[in-house]
């Protein structure tokens, strides 16, 4: 008798944690496959048709939208031009990062007050920043070729010349991005343990570069393999300054991938085409995020 | 006032089962301990009276009346923890003084950031100040109210989960390992402390441990759990003297009986012990005599000089080491020394094959 | 000679301040130049020779200008709205569901954490047509409706949260059973509190990542009104006195300055819970 009640009781309790679970999950569950899932899925669904925004008819064209756009040549120059500007800014991002970091780290005397000064352009609004780059820019009256002019040098017109447009770019994407590599540095600095140090001075590498070269870059190893792939795809994700600045010219210079895909998708309405440039955006920025936690887990055992 | 009756409790974690069917009648303000290796399933029933865990079969009554479905704050249980499990973002008296919140103010009135405006709020507070303040002087921890935990050091933590468990009166006290954070001088003195406030408040309290000496002193009963099973419940003097299964015998008591084989005896093990038993008995029933005089031989292999007591180590050969406790006027003995151990018959414990206790008279009956 | 290796001691210190001093003006030189450009007369900024500072102040015409001819207070408003809604939102569902992953057991629970991490890998941007076509149905584009929707769940939030509940005992969630508190007390009274810096973390990252987004007002809002300040300072400059720099730069002051200077209120908190939600 006492063992019946027992029996069908747990079960009622379990159901009770289980169904105080689902009230829990359900309005997340519900609005990951609403906001996330199934927008995700429907992307990949527009780009098999000849949709275009407001239009009532819809006709499943198979992978033509694919065709035109492997068919365009400013795609290649956006994916190139994309892939470039990733080049130039993975690289100073990261090298100023790490200098910046290791200098600060070298010694406590304004440790703080480096650190917020590398770090605001972390923290502050791009468009607005943007356009203060744009005056800083400017051909006549901006600050580079005021100082370049005074040392008898005539600068380019920065952002509207073919030259140099994507170039400059970069150079904001690192000014925006430095500071926050060198933060991550700087936690991986402090997590490398003093007795490392102590071991490889007394092993005889006492110099500055002695010790960077045998404990800090190694123990750095995993930090930078983060850095870059974050940096990387924060690259990818460049919108804002080409936005504000230079629309991708001139003549399709400095055009990038995602603002491309606003172009295609939200200025010309060519809803299909935009959606088979976000499935290519989409796969490229998910096999770099896999990439890295592949490489990740396999740092985690080296160390 | 609260007798706890578990009937057959049994518990599995998929393949593994962690309690196989284990009743206890534990009565009416008795102090029982719950003392066993570690993973042998002592917590897992502690958990399963205080309703944080569900059974697989059996049922647990508490005064007659059937509890089982019933959450842990309709058990009117209270527990102290292992790592007291303090709210370390409270106060130490908002953490004593949430328990009657729960239990005397109505949801509205713990309705977040609202709840303090709803009438009648005030005057049960005042109330619960009155209470705190009670148990906070009882324990003396008046001083440390408006601190919060991660101030305190671990005797005062204690304290304080103490307090946290006794300020609404519980019918039954459980404690989970409560003095295993604490350092060896403070755990003697709360053991005293919680002997003590078990006696005022006169309520149950199940008490798990893994540490005999807390078992020996301080309960009423103790319950000795292996495997899954309980193995003997009975005083410790009960458990000491006369353990019915050769693991109690060898869990409780320091320095650990001594086991010998019947068949390294030469002269001297009971009648009714049959070739394959075990013979025990406690270093302090047995006595050091000169080589070939006692009924095992073998040689001393070390000498522990605890001040009251001397305990000799001697070496037995097949048979293993056994331990020996003298007196500090005896004579001397050297390492290596060949010796011999003399015991008596009625100290003797004599297990079967099996591990169970055979005593004479169900020999005889046999 | 003591002398001498005192110099010598002190060279990478010079050296180190020296670099650093380059870098610290690396980053703040458009800051520096915003401010000097936001306090100068349009004459000033074009004359021939240049000064950091203005040879005639005219700060108060160049944010009077900013202040009137655009609703710079009306964007700031629009982004603080807009930011603490969306946090809020987010907070509602992510920290329930965020519970239970950590601490209840339930059938789907790994199937559920399995989904959390693969929405954590699609990149919003991608999500951006979807999103446009849906709310063009419903009929609520260019309005605050729009800029908050689409953000309303955060898979990394639910991670971010998931992984510090787990941290946080069993046995003071027993406790609190015991002490009688509901699973919504629970969460309430016991885990959030205990959570401060992991919600901290991610209230920076939201509101950082939301105020600072131009990509997606672009695209659902036009109107001024309900701008928020990184569109609005793009809608100023096609604005006509947006075309004088003076005025310009002063809106770009106002627009830059508010998370600047809750960043350097709480500097720690900020690299902190920047650099701890940087795994997205």
């Amino acid at each position: 008798m006492s063992t019946k009640t027992a029996s069908a009781r747990p079960a009622k309790r379990l159901g009770r944690e289980e169904r105080l679970a689902y009230g829990a999950i359900f309005p997340a569950t519900l609005l990951l496959i609403a906001l996330l899932f199934a927008p995700a899925l429907a992307v990949a669904v527009v780009a098999l048709t000849d949709w275009q925004l407001g239009a009532t008819t819809l006709h499943f064209v198979g992978l033509e939208n694919f065709k035109a756009l492997f068919a365009d040549p400013v795609f290649w120059t956006a994916l190139k031009n994309t892939f470039l500007y990733v080049l130039i800014v993975v690289p100073g991002t990261v090298v100023l990062g790490l200098i910046v970091a290791l200098l600060i780290e070298a010694s406590p005397r304004l440790r703080g007050f480096y650190r917020a000064v590398h770090f605001l352009p972390v923290m502050s609004t791009m468009s607005a920043m943007a356009i203060v780059w744009g005056t800083m820019l400017h051909p006549t009256i901006g600050l580079v070729n005021r100082v370049l002019a005074s040392i008898g040098i005539a600068g380019p017109n920065w952002l509207r010349d073919e030259q140099t447009a994507l170039l400059t770019l970069a150079v904001i994407g690192i000014w925006q991005g430095f500071g926050f590599a060198m933060v991550l540095f700087v936690s991986g600095l402090k997590s490398i343990p003093q007795e490392l140090y102590d071991a490889a001075a007394i092993d005889g590498a006492d110099s500055i570069f002695e010790r960077l070269r045998t404990v800090t870059l190694p123990m750095l190893g995993p930090v930078m393999m983060f850095v870059i792939v974050l940096t990387a795809c924060r690259c990818f994700e460049v919108f804002d300054s080409v936005s504000v600045l230079t629309q991708g010219g001139p003549n399709y210079a400095s055009e990038v991938l995602l603002h491309r895909l606003y172009t295609e998708s939200f200025n010309y309405l060519r809803t299909g085409y935009g959606a088979a440039l976000t499935v290519i955006y989409l796969t490229i920025i998910v096999c770099l995020t896999l990439g890295q936690t592949r490489i990740m887990e396999r740092r985690v055992h080296y160390t | 006032m609260a007798n706890i009756h578990l009937d057959t409790i049994a518990k599995g974690y998929g393949e593994t089962a962690v309690l196989k069917g284990v009743s206890i009648d534990i009565r009416d303000g008795e102090f029982l301990t719950l003392i066993g290796p570690s993973g042998c399933g002592k917590s897992t029933l502690l958990r399963i009276i205080a309703g944080l865990e569900t059974q697989d079969s059996g049922s647990i009554a508490v005064d007659g009346d059937i509890i089982d479905g019933k959450r842990p704050k309709e058990r009117d249980v209270a527990m102290v923890f292992q790592s007291y499990a303090l709210y370390p973002h409270y106060t130490i008296y908002d953490n004593i003084a949430l328990p009657l919140r729960t239990r005397r103010l109505s949801n509205a009135q713990r309705f977040p950031l609202l709840g303090s405006l709803v009438p009648g709020r005030q005057t049960i507070e005042v109330g619960i100040r009155q209470e705190v303040g009670n148990v906070a002087e009882m324990l003396g921890i008046s001083h440390l109210l408006d601190r919060k935990p991660g101030q305190l050091s671990g005797g005062q933590r204690q304290r304080v989960a103490l307090g946290r468990a006794m300020v609404r009166h519980p019918k039954i006290f459980l404690m989970d390992e409560p003095l295993s954070n604490l350092d060896a001088k403070l755990r003697v003195q709360m053991r005293a402390e919680i002997v003590d406030l078990h006696r005022r408040l006169g309520v149950t309290f199940v008490y798990v441990t893994h540490d005999q000496a807390e078992a020996m002193t301080m309960s009423d009963r103790v319950a000795v759990m292996i495997g899954g099973d309980v193995l003997q419940i009975a005083p410790a003097e009960e458990l000491y003297r006369n353990p019915d299964d050769i693991r109690v015998a060898e869990m409780i008591g320091s320095p650990k009986i001594n086991v010998v084989a019947r068949k390294h005896w030469r002269i001297g093990a009971p009648q009714f012990a049959l070739p394959d038993s075990q013979i025990a008995f406690r270093p302090e029933s047995a006595t050091i005599a000169a080589p070939s005089g006692g009924m095992l031989e073998g040689n001393v292999a070390g000498i522990e000089n605890l001040g009251a007591d001397i305990f000799v180590k001697v070496e037995l050969g097949d048979a293993g080491p056994m331990v020996v406790r003298r007196a500090p006027g005896e004579r001397r003995l050297e390492i290596g020394e060949s010796v011999s151990v003399i015991t008596d018959a009625a100290h003797m414990l004599v297990f079967d094959a099996a591990g169970k206790r055979v005593r004479p008279v169900e020999r005889i009956a046999a | 000679m003591s002398k001498l290796s005192s110099i010598s001691r002190k060279v990478p210190q010079i050296l180190r301040h020296g670099i650093l001093a380059c870098t610290g003006l690396f980053a703040l030189l458009p800051f520096i130049w915003m401010v000097s450009l936001s306090l100068k007369p349009q004459e000033d900024i074009f004359a021939a020779d240049f000064h950091l500072w203005p040879s005639q102040f005219s700060g108060v015409e160049n944010y009077t200008a900013a202040f009137v001819s655009a609703p710079m207070l009306h964007f700031l408003a629009n982004g603080i709205f807009v930011c603490a809604a969306i946090f809020l939102v987010q907070l509602i569902v992510c920290v329930p569901c965020a519970y239970a992953l950590a601490k209840l057991r339930f059938c789907g629970k790994d199937t559920l954490f399995a989904a959390v991490l693969v929405g954590i890998l699609i990149p919003p941007q991608a999500l951006a047509i979807p999103h446009f076509i849906m709310l063009y149905l419903f009929g609520i584009l260019n309005t605050y409706a729009s800029l908050i929707v689409p953000w309303m769940i955060s898979a990394f939030g639910i991670f971010l949260l998931r992984q510090f509940f787990r941290s946080i005992p069993d046995e003071t969630l027993q406790a609190a059973r015991l002490d009688g508190l509901g699973e919504f007390e629970i969460i309430w009274r016991i885990m959030l509190p205990m959570s401060t810096p992991a919600i901290a973390a991610f209230g920076i990252f939201s509101v950082v990542a939301h105020w600072n987004d131009l990509f997606w007002p672009l695209i659902a809002v036009r109107d001024q009104e309900i701008s928020t300040p990184a569109l609005g300072i793009l809608l100023f400059r096609d604005d006509e006195t947006g075309q004088s720099l003076g005025p310009l730069m002063a809106g770009s002051v106002i627009i830059v300055t508010p998370l600047l200077l809750a960043f350097l209120a709480a500097q720690r908190r900020f690299i902190d819970g920047m650099a701890s939600t940087a795994a997205k």
